[in-house]
């Protein structure tokens, strides 16, 4: 079972449905995920249609799906936009200011960094140069 | 100099006590080895061949009198007496244990100073040109500029797991000083109509593909610079190998790409992105610029500094080769060498430093610099002070006058400290020091560029060097090629390899030999090494280097 972490802690999965690859995904798919070398332009026109985004990360040193994050949500994806895999929590800050609402671990990385330590950067909006750079 | 606000404060606070919890974390074993690494590179801390070793930043090359002491005091309670000063201004300590790097991390932000992004696959410290500030040939400061990168750089979310390293470097003079053609992104600050704007260079590095940098966009305007920083390191994230760390530099992406794809890509990002920057990083801008207002250079008699120059000859000889044109009437750039014949070059004692920080107080504004030179500047000096500070650097081993010239060597660790390397490079710059020194042929070789580096990652820019000097492991033994006529100025050429290599205990011998090539060739003192090497090629000199073969060749 993996575990969804999210600003308030640790919890079970509660999307209901099948995330898949995007390649074997039907065109009304709802729910995709993207590999970590995807072109998001591949989903143009079907942004509004899709209710979760995971983009995969095979391994933390891979900071693609953090660009990828970002150039969805400037084309306008509103939906839910998760970092599923190998994230650290030492990620956490970078995956929320990155776009993404929540992150995917396993139960055994769960077990080896606690909801505890992925609480430490739960105040991601804190200290956040970016913010400052771009404010209105 | 920049001045932090709170929320430069609080950040650095906050980064700290991550830092302090990963140390903790690692130690719990909450974090594997594997996972902890970039996290300690991210912060400035790499493990070595002995020891971990410390990198802290020098932000575009300036300190303060205050930041140099407290750089001193961490020598003195957490390493050995002193530190190292890079090629990429920033400064190594050798012998930290890991439970003290928090310890000392906090010591650097009582001083505003840090070590984060120091290392890692990240945006690194921004570099500047060292006299930044003070040249008479300046356009326009870029340590302004360099702040506002620092911000925009620092724990940018998008960009803290990159395919590898990425610097940026800028200058605002012409004649650059800050070897703009050989970083990620070169900026050269431009004018163009009376605006204000960059010149932005892209793919340039040594390592072991060495490569001039590419104009990516002849100039842009000013205020589009974070977002087509950011366009260019979002492109490189995307299209940058993660297959091979050795393909994996933006030149490679530039290369395998091509440059106009990589613009292409680079521009489209770029409309994306500039309307998300709407003004707010202009203003911040300007409030950083007041914080780099220069100093007030009062008129004062120079009558002292033309007694010592007439009467003093030493002080001449430092006088000729230490100093440098200052934008105002009456005030000189000093260079303060740390390269004294048969020393490490780049280490400062911490008596040194604070020396140099008093020095600074008393006669410099309060300000210092860091040189890729690997040298100490004092920006603003007013020339009639200039006998007191040459007669206090003096007993200090700090008033070698060879700016400039076959001594001031650009060395990196080498095998001494360095964990890649495969050869040793200190004791060979050493040994060429005080070669040219016994020989008293420094002052009458004149200005040329030795850089040696003791692997093919080419820490030491032996590329770049006017005579470069390469040292590897051949079946266990070490041996150094050499090339020539190598620069790292706006002209930025790669310099060409002259053949077979020489042993640790005939390198020495074989720079004498191209030096005396030169010496003999060149039209007259006024010509330069580099210059003699441009009109007369490589062959003389090879013929120099080789006798054996050139009298097979002749015969």
């Amino acid at each position: 079972m993996s575990v969804i972490v999210t600003d308030i802690g640790f919890r079970a999965d509660d999307f209901d449905g099948d995330i898949i690859p995007l390649a074997e995904a039907a065109e009304a798919a709802v729910s995709v995920e993207l590999a970590p070398d995807a072109d998001p332009q591949a989903l143009v026109g079907r942004l509004t249609a899709l209710k979760l985004i995971a983009i995969n990360f095979p391994s933390f040193a891979d900071g693609r799906g953090f660009t990828i994050a970002r150039q969805l949500r400037r084309m306008g994806y509103q939906g839910r936009l998760r970092a599923r895999g190998h994230v650290i929590s030492d990620q956490y800050a970078m995956a929320r200011r990155s776009g993404f609402d929540e992150v995917e671990i396993s139960a055994e990385q769960a077990a080896r960094q606690p909801e505890t330590e992925w609480m430490f950067r739960a105040d991601w909006q804190n200290h956040d140069y970016q913010a400052r750079l771009r404010k209105d | 100099m920049y001045r932090y606000n709170e929320f430069d404060d609080a950040f650095l606070a906050a980064r700290n006590a991550q830092f302090r919890a990963q140390v903790q974390r690692r130690i719990d074993g909450s974090l594997t080895e594997d996972e902890f690494k970039p996290l300690r590179l991210m912060n400035g801390l790499y493990l070595q061949l002995h020891a971990y070793m410390l990198r802290v930043a020098i932000p575009y090359g300036t300190l303060s009198s205050d930041q140099m002491r407290q750089l001193a005091l961490i020598a003195d309670k957490f390493d050995k007496g002193y530190g190292h000063f890079t090629t990429r201004q920033n400064i190594q300590y050798n012998w930290p244990k890991l439970p003290e790097v928090p310890d000392i991390l906090d010591a650097l932000a009582e001083v505003k100073l840090h070590a984060i992004q120091t290392s890692g696959n990240t945006i690194r410290n921004v570099t500047a040109d060292h006299f930044a500030g003070a040249a008479a040939d300046e356009i326009a400061d870029p340590r302004p500029v360099a702040e506002l990168i620092r911000q925009w750089s620092t724990d940018h979310p998008e960009f803290q797991f990159l395919p590898r390293k990425f610097k940026i470097a800028i200058t605002g003079s012409p004649n650059d000083r800050a070897v703009t053609r050989a970083h990620d992104i070169g900026l050269r600050m431009v004018e163009r109509d009376g605006e204000a704007g960059f010149e932005v260079i892209v793919g340039g590095g040594l390592g072991r593909t060495p490569v001039v940098g590419k104009v990516i966009r002849d100039f842009l305007p000013r205020a589009d610079l974070l977002p087509y920083l950011e366009a260019v390191v979002s492109a490189y994230n995307t299209l940058g190998r993660r297959d091979n760390k050795y393909k994996a530099r933006i030149k490679i992406t530039v290369n395998e790409n091509g440059i106009d794809a990589v613009r292409d890509q680079v521009e489209a990002r770029f409309n994306e992105l500039r309307p998300l920057f709407k003004g707010v990083d202009q203003e911040l801008l300007a409030q950083i610029e007041a914080h780099f207002a220069a100093p007030e250079f009062a008129p004062r008699d120079e009558a002292p500094y033309a007694l010592a120059y007439a009467n003093d000859p030493v002080f001449r000889s430092w006088a000729d080769t230490n100093l440098a044109a200052h934008k105002a009437p009456g005030h000189a750039i000093v260079s303060i060498s740390l390269k004294a014949q048969g020393q490490t070059p780049g280490d400062a004692t911490s008596d040194q430093m604070r020396l140099l920080a008093d020095l600074a107080d008393r006669y410099g504004h309060g300000e210092l610099r860091i040189s890729h030179e690997q040298n100490v500047i004092l920006p603003h000096v007013h020339k009639s002070d200039l006998p007191a500070l040459h007669a206090a650097l003096k007993p200090a081993g700090l008033a070698t006058a060879n700016i400039g010239l076959i001594s001031d060597i650009i060395a990196c660790p080498g095998m001494d400290y360095c964990a890649l390397a495969t050869a040793r490079s200190i004791p060979v710059a050493q040994q060429i020091a005080e070669r040219f020194d016994a020989l008293k042929l420094e002052h009458d070789i004149g200005p040329l560029k030795i850089k040696i580096s003791g692997c093919i990652n080419a820490c030491g820019h032996h590329h770049v060097g006017h005579i470069g000097i390469l040292g590897l492991d051949r079946a266990g033994v070490e041996n150094y090629q050499i090339t020539l006529g190598g620069d790292g100025t706006e002209d930025a050429v790669i310099g060409q390899r002259t053949g077979p290599g020489f042993a640790y205990d005939e390198i020495v011998d074989a720079i004498e030999r191209i030096i005396r090539a030169y010496l003999e060739l060149r039209e007259d003192p006024g010509e330069t090494f580099l210059a003699a090497y441009r009109r007369l090629g490589a062959e003389p000199f090879k013929a120099a280097l080789y006798p054996e073969a050139a009298k097979k060749n002749a015969a």
